[in-house]
């Protein structure tokens, strides 16, 4: 199968996506010659001209909001949040209108609206560049999460946040723009809300989802070394959540280990480790549930101390070995 | 003031303003007669002293055109066609309301009439309807327009300041309208900001701005109805600031405790719907006719008091709310 980079891939579901619908158009910041800020949509200026391929002033709530209001009258904005971070500056556009519209107006009207970002650290931009804040969107009703590990669900999951009614909050691991993969040739969609088991095991699960996913593989090969056969499971979206996946995944291996980036403190493994308490499969568990994310500090800029905060192949192992 | 001539020769407009000015009215007096009674729950913001600026302005707009509206925003929605049972209904939280008893006072919308919701957060409108105005132009619809209507205590919002450089940098068929009463809730403009100039905050963007008598509903209606053409012809956003008082409170309970006795009588004299009143009789209107509006705008908030009152509530079970959350 031919490979693309995880930024092609996002772009060929956008193009594709534009082609097949005119009302699907793209708004952010140095979206068009320069190609956006990790080059996702170079040359798709080219094609679809600038009124398609709208470039914004730095002017987050303006054009988030301008993007509500587009998608209120039919049209689906693809948004680029250059980083995820800038959600603090147009917060209220996403958490109070995006979210609440279709709700407040009983149902007369939607928001189908993508809001793509760059999330995640990795890449030596430090505190204000690196986050990873899925928790901040996941707890919001009205909004969807999704959260691609691969080009290939990159590709298909972009594909169905486009077409949803809902606003979907899409979180790019700009750690893995440049990472190459297999991509199918031609149309697929990647349904929101599907969780996907990467890799088979018997002895523990291994819940994660984005840039973690591929850690939490390197750990698993490790340890099949040893006779360890570690489940892999990528949630891919996290609102709404494929809990269906992580109970049937547990109650098989009864482990638990939860891997995210962001910070592990109130983060998204909470809501994991919780539904697995919450099921019966709680008393049949061999051993504690294990969460594994970032600890609790801004992401620090010099690359020792950056490589530190996050989880790594070698932590996730060490929780595996604990709860082994 | 000469009388506008053009207005004055449409007897049958100047019937309609002052009919909807009347339902704006009677609609919030029987909204804080629910309130005393304890049928109504929450809070609401009444805009009585400003009718003229909400009915005055959307009357000025046409069918086709979008607005979004403040908090206080009864009587722009009204304005736009919003039906005073329907609004009515979704006052007292019932499921025949405008929002299926989902929004209440804060959020009322009816997308059927073009009217894109209040909004409980001021300012958060103005984005919004740059992104309406974007589809108009997106989609080649040459004859149609957004307005957005924000307070004086919203003007120092960043999202008001950001839409307005985006409107202008895009060219968008928008007319932002700042409806000035001089508080946002009990601070005074004055206190709010050190130029009390709101129409200076279009300039910085290119946006042509204007002030007019928000109490003279003639000037209001001229005003936008001159701007939504000018918007049109030149492809671009225009600005009015419209200057008003409101002789209610901020919200139900509000104690007037920031404002003087004396400043609200002197502004209850200018009142809109009195002044209005004045110039139908100056331009062929009777004294019965008047009252003959009077009383049908009586009778139909009475009969959509009536009408909500009697609407169930509600039947959503918690499950049931928590799909509607998302658009299927």
């Amino acid at each position: 199968m031919r490979e693309l980079t995880y930024a092609e891939a996002l772009r060929e579901a956008m193009c594709e996506e534009m082609r097949r619908d005119e009302n699907v158009f793209f708004m952010g910041e140095d979206i068009g010659v320069y190609g956006g800020s990790f080059g996702v949509s170079k040359d798709m200026l080219q094609e679809f001209g600038a009124e398609r391929i709208r470039e914004t002033p730095i002017s987050e709530t303006a054009f988030v909001g301008a993007g509500v209001g587009a998608a209120l009258m039919g049209m689906r904005p693809i948004i680029e949040l250059m980083f995820s971070d800038f959600i603090s500056v147009c917060i209220d556009q996403i958490i109070n209108q995006a979210a609440k519209l279709h709700f407040l107006f009983g149902g007369a009207d939607s928001v189908p609206l993508v809001l793509r970002a760059a999330a995640g650290g990795g890449t030596g931009a430090a505190a204000q560049h690196s986050q990873s804040l899925e928790s901040l969107y996941t707890n919001i009703p009205g909004l969807k999460v999704a959260v691609p590990a691969t080009p290939r669900d990159a590709k298909g999951l972009l594909k169905a946040a486009i077409r949803d009614d809902n606003p979907v909050i899409f979180l790019e691991q700009k750690k893995l723009y440049r990472v190459k993969g297999a991509v199918p040739e031609g149309e697929y969609i990647v349904p929101i809300g599907l969780a996907n088991v990467k890799r088979a095991g018997e002895d523990v699960s291994v819940i994660s989802y984005g840039r973690m996913v591929q850690s939490c593989l390197d750990a698993a090969d490790k340890l099949a070394a040893e006779g360890i056969s570690a489940e892999v499971l990528d949630l891919r979206s996290l609102s709404p959540l494929d809990a269906d996946a992580i109970l049937k995944s547990v109650r098989k291996t009864r482990r638990a280990v939860i891997v995210h980036e962001a910070v592990a403190f109130s983060g998204f493994g909470a809501e994991i480790a919780a539904r697995i308490a919450a099921d019966e499969t709680l008393f049949r568990l061999k051993a504690p549930i294990k969460r594994v994310g970032a600890y609790h500090c801004p992401i620090p800029f010099s690359p020792v101390l950056e490589e530190s905060v996050f989880p790594t192949p070698e932590r996730i192992e060490a929780a595996i070995r604990e709860s082994l | 003031m000469e009388d506008s001539a053009q207005l004055c020769e449409d007897k049958a407009l100047l019937e309609r303003l002052m009919e909807r000015m009347l339902l704006v009215r009677k609609f919030e007096d029987a909204v804080l007669s629910l309130f005393k009674q304890g049928k109504l729950h929450g809070t609401t913001h009444l805009c009585v002293g400003e009718e003229a600026t909400g009915v005055g302005s959307v009357f000025a707009l046409e069918p086709q055109d979008c607005i979004l509206s403040t908090h206080r925003g009864h009587g722009q929605v009204l304005a736009k066609g919003v039906s005073a049972k329907d609004m009515m209904a979704e006052m007292l939280g019932k499921e025949a309301g405008t929002n299926r008893g989902r929004g209440g006072s804060m959020h009322i919308a009816d997308v059927r009439v073009n009217a894109l919701g209040v909004g409980g957060v001021i300012g958060a409108g103005c984005p919004i309807a740059c992104g309406v105005a974007l589809s108009f132009k997106l989609r080649g619809e040459k004859d149609r327009i957004a307005a957005v209507f924000f307070g004086d205590g919203s003007a120092n919002e960043g999202a008001v300041h950001e839409a307005m450089n985006l409107a202008a940098a895009w060219r968008l068929p928008l007319l932002f309208i700042c409806t000035n009463n001089g508080y946002g809730m009990s601070t005074p403009l004055r206190r709010a900001v050190n130029d009390t100039d709101l129409t200076k905050r279009g300039y910085p963007y290119g946006i042509r701005s204007t002030e007019t008598d928000g109490n003279d509903a003639t000037a209001v209606y001229e005003a936008v109805r001159e701007a939504r053409a000018y918007i049109l012809r030149e492809e671009r956003p225009a600005f009015i600031v419209e200057h008003t008082y409101r002789t209610s409170g901020h919200s139900k309970s509000d104690g007037n405790k920031y404002r003087t006795e004396e400043e609200i009588a002197h502004w209850q004299s200018k009142n809109p719907i009195a002044r209005f009143a004045k110039f139908m009789l100056r331009n062929g209107f009777s004294e019965a006719e008047l009252e003959a509006i009077d009383r049908r705008a009586a009778a139909e908030i009475a009969e959509a008091t009536a009408y909500a009152e009697a609407c169930p509530y509600p039947a959503a079970s918690p499950q049931e709310l928590e799909a509607e959350a998302y658009s299927i």
